[in-house]
């Protein structure tokens, strides 16, 4: 297709609306325009650059983290970031953070792909791993508090390890590849359960994005709608491949039901996503919904609102053999099972942690 | 209870023998005190009738929790939902005159049943009291025709409507009225033909099969709102029940109307000329559908005939899977078969979300009951506090806008644009999109849409603008 204006259109299918000299590969869902790849790229790149401009998500020389689990969102973050990074002079320094949470057949493989990420993008990868953080991996985890709640576990443990890994490389702001349909699923799942007025939704995503900016709240606050739209600016062309790995350890049912609700009606509406994220935003939460005033961990030192931060009642609970302890609302658990696991997890007890010694 | 079992209707036959052998054992209270043994036990709440469970053999493996409770404890507690929720958001009071929209499936059969037995209770207190100082309340009672719009023929429409007229007027005495109200009389002027020819062509005009169904839905509001102002009624009730409601905030979720969602979910909402009020919000679908089948309650049979057993109201016209809305109650009712009380919590968690000043009674004068109504409204934390609402809404579902919905646009001067003044939502999945067919469109839009849109562009808009612009630059002719 070297020749701009060819006549025969019918002939290889329609042309990019907006270069009119290639063929259109695909459909944008946005839009519905028919663009060709290269004019995909330039456009996708184009507005996450928009997004990072106008809202002006970093400063020059800024040290960034980005979270990197291998998949495809944070791949495609990771190498639109650094190309930005170059093409536009942010002056900005990135590295990649991930973080292993101990699941063989799943996050092992993962991370062999960050790795190979390293080498190509030339970005400094720093992994941490819940062993080290905290003596358990999830495959430790799982085989103590079997497949309920253990997510729980490893949500808690997973947003405090980015943010210990933040630390450790010393960078300024945290980025993460989280999608629309994510975001959308997030709202979903929030009214599903009943946490929409628990700030929850805004809560997350700030966490999520500005988890090393949260020392100052004020100035994360700020941003949470920002980084909303970079999200949904990034979720058309994530969901181009869409496939993904689930995790082995999440067998929730809804969660489950909540993700085939979202494709169904992306098919047959595809703007349906954003329209849930706006919802999300818009939703009018009353204004003295109290949040929760930041202090910081009695053991461990990390940001917390409580005396003692959620995951460190939870690995207390681990260690104690009691798992139950800071999720949710006790029930009744057998007590032969309880004491077996205490008995069996005796010689693990204590090793994470100095601090093995408070007592509830 | 149930005075209306022995109306001719077909369809209630099946469930006749039912209630009766339910009748028969009631009268027999087995083993006061101690009858916990046989069978399925007892009535977790009285102790000493046998509960559902073991007297009905087609309960649904949903409706466990319910049928662990004898008959008559299911249903006053199920009545009791209902009065709370009359009583403590001062819904019905004695001077009013309420009218139901039904559309002859369960939950709207309900409340007539319900909203009936209120009134009896009323009646009964004012033969007894000397004085004679409360009035009872009037009810009427409003059927939406929309043989115009639907597929169904016309002499099936006319039987559903009979059968309706019917289960009304064997109600007992406070006399009911029965409006049937053909949808197209939004048009208020037009003679009928025309009207049901505007009509069509105004559905026709919208392309999107869910922004069909929701302005079909806009419209029926509507009527409802016409022959409610035009025969002196002063209340709308809805039969809109905790899983229709559940569906809706999914669906107002999905269509990006999470702003204006709070308001469409309360109790109360009136910001329509005639208050609409939700007494059954929180009954679920399915406790409605036992208490028909187990109270003998003559559901509309030609209606339900087409009804498909979906959640939203029976629709004659169309088939409510198409759209949006169909996957979405298909999503809730998955829900539901995972865990039964889902869509209570999904309820729940859009009522946390802010009400509008509007969703509340409006002030009457009358200081008899007003005190009453006062402590029980604080009782109940309704005070709300507007917080910063707008007070304008879409012209086309009425509600209300979001301050960056309209400040976006340009324009606020009273130039044509109708679609400025719509929410994002209807513009979306119900405005046309190209100019000549969006100018067509208004053109079939009932007067009453437009001039809403002209009144909100010309006058609230401005006068919001002013006070923005007071606030922000002063630098227009402002004096004060």
């Amino acid at each position: 297709m070297e020749n701009g204006d060819t006549k025969p259109r019918r002939a290889g299918g329609r042309l990019c609306c907006l270069c009119n000299n290639r063929r259109a590969a695909l459909k944008r869902p946005k839009t519905l325009e028919q663009i060709c790849r290269e004019c995909f790229y330039e456009v996708f790149e184009e507005e996450i650059h928009q997004v990072i401009v106008d809202n002006q998500l970093f400063k020059p020389g800024e040290r960034i983290g980005i979270g990197a689990s291998g998949g495809k969102d944070s791949t495609v973050l990771a190498y639109v970031l650094s190309e930005l990074n170059r093409r536009h002079n942010y002056g900005l320094d990135l590295f990649l953070l991930s973080v292993d949470e101990g699941i063989t057949g799943y996050r092992d493989d993962s991370l062999e792909t960050v790795k190979r990420n390293e080498v190509q993008y030339g970005l400094p990868l720093k992994i941490v791993s819940y062993k080290d953080l905290y003596g358990w991996t999830m495959d430790e985890i799982v085989k103590m508090i079997g497949l309920k709640n253990n997510c729980t576990f490893c949500g808690v443990f997973r947003r405090q390890a980015l943010d210990r890994g933040a630390a450790l490389l010393k960078v300024d702001k945290l980025v993460t590849g989280h999608n629309a349909d994510d975001i959308a699923e997030t709202v979903l799942l929030n009214i599903l359960r009943g946490d929409v007025a628990r700030y929850e939704l805004l809560l997350e995503i700030e966490q999520m994005y500005c988890n090393y900016n949260r020392r100052r709240r004020a100035n994360s606050e700020m941003q949470t709608f920002q980084n909303l739209n970079l999200i949904c600016t990034y979720a058309y062309f994530k969901r181009l491949d869409y496939f993904s790995t689930e995790c082995i350890y999440s067998p929730n049912a809804y969660r489950g039901f909540a993700r085939e609700f979202i494709k169904d009606l992306e098919r047959m509406r595809p703007r349906a996503i954003l329209d849930i994220i706006k919802s999300g935003e818009d939703f009018r939460i009353a204004t003295t919904t109290k949040m929760p005033e930041q202090g910081n961990c009695a053991r461990c030192g990390y940001i917390s609102s409580q005396k003692w931060c959620k995951a460190c009642v939870l690995l207390e609970g681990l260690n104690r053999g009691l798992p139950k302890i800071g999720i949710g609302r006790s029930r009744g658990i057998d007590n032969d099972h309880q004491k077996e696991m205490k008995r069996s997890n005796g010689s693990k007890n204590i090793e994470s942690k100095q601090c093995g010694t408070l007592d509830f | 209870m149930a005075c209306n079992s022995s109306s001719g209707c077909q369809s209630g036959g099946c469930y006749k023998n039912e209630e009766d052998s339910l009748r028969d054992q009631t009268p027999t209270p087995t083993a006061t005190g101690t009858g916990g043994g046989g069978g399925g036990g007892v009535c977790i709440k009285c102790k000493t009738n046998p509960p559902i469970s073991t007297t009905s053999t087609s309960s649904s493996p949903l409706d466990a929790d319910n049928s662990r409770f004898c008959f008559d404890c299911f249903r006053s507690n199920l009545y009791g939902k209902f009065r709370l929720a009359v009583t403590s958001h001062a819904m019905i009071s004695p001077s009013d005159n309420v009218l139901l929209a039904v559309s002859g499936g369960p939950a709207s059969r309900v409340t007539l049943q319900f909203v009936h037995e209120m009134q009896v209770r009323a009646q009964k207190n004012l033969d007894a009291s000397r004085e004679k100082a409360l009035p009872v309340f009037g009810v009427g009672v409003a059927f939406v025709e929309e043989s115009c719009v639907s597929s169904v023929s016309s002499d099936q429409v006319d039987r559903a409507v009979e059968e309706m007229r019917v289960i009304t007027s064997n109600l007992s005495p406070p006399m009911k009225q029965f409006h049937v109200v053909p949808i197209q009389n939004v048009y208020a002027s037009d003679p009928p033909e025309d009207a049901k020819d505007r009509f069509r062509k105004l559905l026709d005009a919208v392309t999107d099969a869910t922004g069909k169904e929701d302005l079909l839905l806009h419209m029926r509001m509507l009527a409802l709102q016409k022959v409610a102002s035009e025969n002196g009624y002063s209340r709308l009730v809805l039969g809109s029940c905790t899983s229709r409601i559940a569906c809706h905030v999914i669906a107002a979720t999905v269509k990006g109307q999470g702003y204006s969602l709070s308001a469409d979910i309360q109790y109360v909402d009136s910001r329509w000329q005639v208050p609409v009020v939700l007494p059954l919000r929180d009954c679920t679908e399915q406790e409605l559908n036992l208490l028909c089948r187990l109270d003998g309650l003559v559901l509309n049979g030609t209606l339900l005939s087409s009804w498909q057993g979906s959640l939203k109201t029976p629709q004659l016209c169309m088939n409510p899977t198409s759209g949006i809305n169909g996957l979405v109650s298909s999503f809730v009712t998955l829900l539901k078969e995972e865990n039964p009380s889902r869509e209570c919590t999904i309820v729940r968690t859009a009522g946390k979300l802010t009400p509008f000043h509007f969703n509340r009674v409006p002030e009457t004068n009358d200081c008899n009951g007003s005190s009453a109504t006062l402590r029980r409204l604080k009782k109940y934390n309704l005070n709300t506090k507007e917080s910063l609402s707008s007070e304008l809404f879409c012209p086309i579902c009425n509600s209300p806008l979001q301050s960056s919905d309209f400040l976006g646009s340009p324009k606020i001067t009273k130039s044509v644009s109708f679609d400025a003044a719509c929410c994002s939502s209807c513009r979306f999945q119900i405005l046309p999109k190209d100019p000549s067919s969006l100018e067509l469109f208004s053109l079939l839009l009932p007067q009453q849409v437009v001039g809403r849109a002209k009144n909100d562009s010309c006058g609230n808009l401005n006068l919001l603008r002013e006070r923005i612009q007071d606030c922000l630059l002063s630098d227009s002719e402002d004096e004060t």
